[in-house]
């Protein structure tokens, strides 16, 4: 038996339900467009949001957490060795959180070829004060060029020019919140005091916007130099190394190694951020059993038509199999209606589905805290496209599969002698 | 050697349970020859087409032998048995039966697009040749619904044919058909079996049709007299 002409008696039947069967494929379409449409869109904005904190955010980042040490002086006498030993509130010795060699430690991570860059950087709580007002917050020193590159810093800083920061010495970028609480304007000057106590008078080259705005109202950026001098702290300072990886997924593992290569603290991207990951996912799920729902109500639509072809067709089944056409042929018969119901709903549902997420795509949407984004974000991934694909074709021969062995099962006896 | 007994059936018994057992079919046994025409009478309710449904391997719930072209059709599968059907015996109803969804003459290319033995083509070629023995090829590009009931039992005869089988079996193939019509299909028969050596078993109340027939095969109660 030729596919032909299995075909074009799969056709032939489908032709005396036509508009059933559009019915039934315009079901698969539509749950298809919606299912690529929705997941285009969930994962689009799941992508933005996880950027907005995970473009910024290290890899891993090395450095000297201030905790006690893991070896109090009891565990290294001889008499207690074996003992369980408790004590309580230990209390960290003087530690300082520089970090030693950073020079070699960032030149031996640039030849790391899992690495793709290094970022050194220092961080210290600071008082912004404008008149009579003081306000605590965080100064990042970094290397401009690199946290540009690696960590996409210019595209929060929305007023001013970032690379300024290099070029104008004693100059500053403070947060969006800091500016309005202090009330502080580019070209302002303002006096930064550091935690050992020095004032400082800085030059305020930008405004900083991440759109969290507790960050915003409490981080502000300088050089690495102009810090050093604010810190009061000599000219090799560094309290974190940060390191963008070539692959996120070998993050943890990196942290451990570098942990124990370096003698630093290392912590990698996943537990800093784990609390994002969940959200994702959760967002992925529900996307999922929406789209899977809406699949599955599709073929119940295809189950349906077929039962329905089935019970008007029994003369024409039972007359196939009495002039020789066996079962299994019936069966084939249905299963190729269903596939071709579902083939063709695919393929509608692709083409809406494309067309729906480019519509989305050129809504406008404007956020001050994605600077980068100017309408709803899609993501066009071939996978969500697959696997709908997939899951149409999986859906419509289940529902094509318990009709077809119903088909397949009649006896030509029955029928022939009802008449 | 090819062999000379088309069909043999042996001792062939069939009950039904339902609601209550009755032995429709009892030791059945006759063998039927190469290019015989035979008939198969019997009153009515006497068990002709469940004798028929058995023979042409739909129903094989029963017990004795059956021999089609000397190869017992016991043990053999449903799609094996499909596959005899489709070979060696052609099927006429009483009720034509033909498939509305398709022209005359695809209707009578179905059961050569499974046996899938000559080309489109050369069946088509085929399939339009029995049409016009039949006096019928003007009627093969006619949706099977918009012919009428003897056209359509014509048409339905050379659906019977297009495999070649070896054997044609029929269930009351005049029972709706005026006495001329009756006519014609009887002689296509015959011709059948002087032309082609087909081999016939034509259920039949018709009295004067069976009486022109080779061979009589009355069922009583069941029974071969
Ligand atoms: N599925 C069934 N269940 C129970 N009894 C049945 C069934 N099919 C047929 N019978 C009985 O079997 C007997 C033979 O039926 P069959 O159809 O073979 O008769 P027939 O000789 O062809 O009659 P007719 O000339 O009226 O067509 C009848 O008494 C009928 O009631
Ligand atoms: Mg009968």
């Amino acid at each position: 038996m030729k596919l032909k002409h299995l075909s074009e008696i799969a056709l032939a039947l489908m032709r005396a339900r036509w508009k059933q069967t559009m019915v039934a494929a315009i079901g698969v379409t539509f749950s298809i467009a919606l299912f690529v449409t929705l997941l285009g869109f969930m994962e689009g904005l799941n992508n933005l949001l996880d950027g907005i904190v995970l473009n910024r955010t290290p890899h891993v980042r090395l450095y000297n957490d201030i905790q006690p040490s893991k070896l109090q002086p009891i565990d290294m006498s001889d008499a207690f060795k074996d003992y369980h030993n408790f004590i309580s509130s230990v209390k960290p010795g003087k530690k300082r959180k520089e970090i030693y060699n950073a020079q070699q430690i960032v030149k031996k991570l640039q030849s790391d070829d899992r690495v793709l860059g290094v970022a050194p950087k220092i961080t210290d709580q600071v008082f912004y004060n404008l008149g009579n007002i003081d306000l605590n917050g965080i100064i990042n020193g970094l290397d401009v060029e690199q946290e540009a590159k690696l960590f996409a810093f210019s595209d929060y800083v929305i007023k001013g020019n970032y690379q300024d920061l290099q070029t104008i010495s004693n100059s500053i970028i403070i947060g969006q919140g800091v500016a309005d609480i202090i009330n502080a304007k580019v070209d302002d000057i303002v006096t930064v005091t550091a935690a050992g106590g020095e004032q400082f008078p800085l030059k305020v080259i930008g405004i900083y916007e991440s759109g969290l705005s507790e960050i915003d109202k409490r981080q502000s950026f300088a050089s690495l130099t102009t810090t050093r001098k604010l810190l009061g702290v000599n000219s090799n300072y560094i309290s974190d190394i940060q390191i963008k990886l070539k692959d996120l997924d070998i993050a943890p593992t990196l942290a451990v190694e570098y942990e124990n290569l370096f003698s630093l603290d290392a912590e990698d991207i996943q537990t800093a951020n784990a609390q994002f990951e969940t959200g994702s996912s959760v967002r992925s799920i529900i996307s999922y059993a929406v789209g899977i729902t809406l699949l599955i109500v599709s073929g119940f639509g295809i189950y349906n038509i077929l039962n329905m072809l089935i019970y008007e067709k029994m003369d024409t089944i039972a007359i196939l199999k009495a002039t020789g056409f066996a079962g299994s042929d019936v069966k084939k018969i249905f299963i190729s209606i269903s596939l071709s119901i579902g083939v063709a709903g695919a393929f509608g549902g692709i083409i809406f589905g494309v067309l729906m997420s480019l519509g989305i795509d050129a809504i406008p949407f404007s956020a001050p805290s994605l600077p980068t984004v100017d309408t709803y974000p899609i993501d066009y991934g071939l996978q969500y496209y697959a696997i709908a694909i997939l899951f149409a074709m999986l859906t419509t021969y289940l529902a094509g599969w318990l009709p077809a062995k119903k088909a397949s099962k009649v006896d030509p006896v029955i029928i022939i002698r009802g008449k | 050697m090819e062999n000379t007994i088309a069909l043999e059936a042996r001792s062939i018994y069939k009950s039904f349970n339902d609601p209550v057992t009755v032995d429709v079919l009892k030791d059945v046994s006759f063998r039927v020859d190469r290019g015989e025409y035979a008939s198969i009478i019997g009153r009515s309710g006497s068990g002709k087409s469940t004798l028929l449904y058995i023979l042409s391997t739909m129903d094989t719930d029963f017990t004795g032998e059956l021999l089609i072209d000397g190869i017992g059709v016991r043990n053999k599968t449903e799609k094996e048995l499909a596959a005899i059907r489709n070979e060696k015996i052609g099927f006429v109803f009483q009720f034509h039966y033909l498939l509305n969804e398709f022209t005359a003459i695809k209707n009578v290319m179905l059961p050569g697009f499974k046996l899938n033995k000559v080309s489109e083509e050369e069946l088509e070629h085929n399939a339009y040749g029995y049409l016009k023995d039949l006096g019928t090829e003007k009627l093969a590009r006619k949706m099977a619904y918009q012919l009428s009931g003897g056209e359509k039992q014509r048409v339905a005869i050379a659906r019977a044919m297009i495999n070649d089988p070896l054997l044609i079996m029929c269930d009351e193939p005049t029972g709706n058909l005026d006495s001329k019509n009756a006519d014609i299909v009887f002689n296509i028969f015959k011709d059948l079996t002087e032309t082609y050596n087909k081999t016939l078993l034509v259920v039949t109340h018709d009295l004067d049709f069976a009486n022109k027939t080779g061979r009589i095969i009355e069922l009583h109660d069941g029974r071969v007299l």
